[in-house]
C-alpha cells in the first residue's frame, strides 16, 4: 500500500492514518493532500493520528509541512487523536509542531474547523461591510 | 550487565525501518516496558535508524534485552560504515544538521533514553548505543 486514502466531506478533507508510516507514504500523503485542497477548494484538513504509535522528527516535519502548505492555500489543518505517549515523546524530542491546530478527537476537531472557517468568513464580511460603508460615504 | 537475548536487523530501506520498529516494540512489550517508555525508545531508535539511511545508506541495528542490578531494559546498537561524524560535539547540538533535516535526531534521541553513546571515526563509520530501562 503506497497511499493513504483522503475522504472529502463538504468543505473538509479527512485523513485517518491507520498504518505505521514510512517515509514514502508520508511524502505521498503530503503531496496528495495539497493537490486535493486545491482541486476541491477545501477549507479544512483533519488528520486523525489515533492509530499512530510513533511520530519521529520526520513525521512531525511532514505534519508541519501539510499545515503550512494548506494554510498558504487558505485551508486550516487540525491534527486529532494524538496518544498521550506520543505527545510526551514529541515534547522531549523538542519538536514544536508550529502552525498545527490540535484537538482531542475527531468530533472536537470538526467543531474546531467549523469555528476557524466561521472566524475567517466573518473577517471577510466585516471588511466587505467596511468597503460598502466607504462607497456610501463617497 | 547481562545480555538476555539478541537480534540483529539490517537497515537498508524504509521498509526495514518499519520491520525494525515492530521488532523493537515486541521486545519492549515482552519485558513489560510502559507504553510511554516504549514510545520514547522506538522514537529515539527511529531517529537513529533514519540517520543510518540518510548518511551511511545502510547499516544494522542490534536489539538486546539487558539486565543490570535490579533493572531490565533494552539496549540498541546502531552500526554503519558510512562517512562518520567529523565533530560529534557539534552534531549533538540542537538544530545542527549537515543534511536537510531539523537537526533533532541525535540530541532529541539522547533526551529520550537513559544511556546514549556515540563513537565515530571519519571514513570508518559510526556506532551509537542507547539503553532505555523498563521504568
Amino acid at each position: 500500500m503506497d497511499r493513504i486514502p483522503i475522504l472529502k466531506m463538504g468543505a473538509f478533507l479527512l485523513v485517518t492514518i491507520q498504518v505505521d508510516m514510512y517515509d514514502r507514504l508520508a511524502l505521498n500523503l503530503e503531496n496528495d493532500l495539497v493537490q486535493m485542497v486545491q482541486k476541491h477548494e477545501s477549507k479544512g484538513v483533519l488528520i486523525d493520528i489515533s492509530a499512530v504509535s510513533i511520530v519521529d522528527s520526520f513525521m512531525g516535519r511532514i505534519i508541519g509541512n501539510i499545515a503550512t502548505m494548506s494554510k498558504i492555500l487558505d485551508a486550516e489543518t487540525v491534527v486529532v487523536g494524538m496518544q498521550p505517549a506520543v505527545a510526551i515523546t514529541l515534547v522531549e524530542l523538542g519538536l514544536p509542531l508550529t502552525g498545527v491546530h490540535t484537538a482531542l478527537n475527531v468530533e472536537k476537531g470538526m467543531a474546531l474547523l467549523h469555528v476557524k472557517i466561521r472566524e475567517a468568513n466573518s473577517d471577510i464580511d466585516e471588511q466587505g461591510a467596511d468597503w460598502e460603508n466607504n462607497d456610501q460615504l463617497e | 550487565m547481562i545480555s538476555l537475548s539478541k537480534d540483529t536487523i539490517k537497515i537498508k530501506s524504509e521498509q526495514d525501518m518499519v520491520l525494525f520498529r515492530q521488532r523493537l516494540r515486541e521486545y519492549a512489550q515482552k519485558i513489560g516496558m510502559s507504553v510511554v517508555n516504549q514510545t520514547k525508545l522506538i522514537t529515539a531508535s527511529s531517529e537513529l535508524a533514519r540517520n543510518i539511511l540518510a548518511y551511511a545508506g545502510e547499516g544494522k541495528a542490534t536489539i538486546e534485552v539487558v539486565s543490570e542490578r535490579l533493572q531490565t531494559g533494552i539496549k540498541v546498537i546502531f552500526e554503519d560504515s558510512g562517512p562518520g561524524i567529523a565533530d560529534v560535539n557539534k552534531a549533538m547540538q540542537d538544530g545542527f544538521s549537515t543534511g536537510k533535516s531539523l537537526g533533532l535526531g541525535l540530541p532529541g534521541a539522547k533526551r529520550l533514553v537513559n544511556f546514549f553513546d556515540v563513537q565515530s571515526k571519519v571514513g570508518h563509520g559510526t556506532t551509537v548505543t542507547i539503553i532505555r530501562w523498563k521504568r
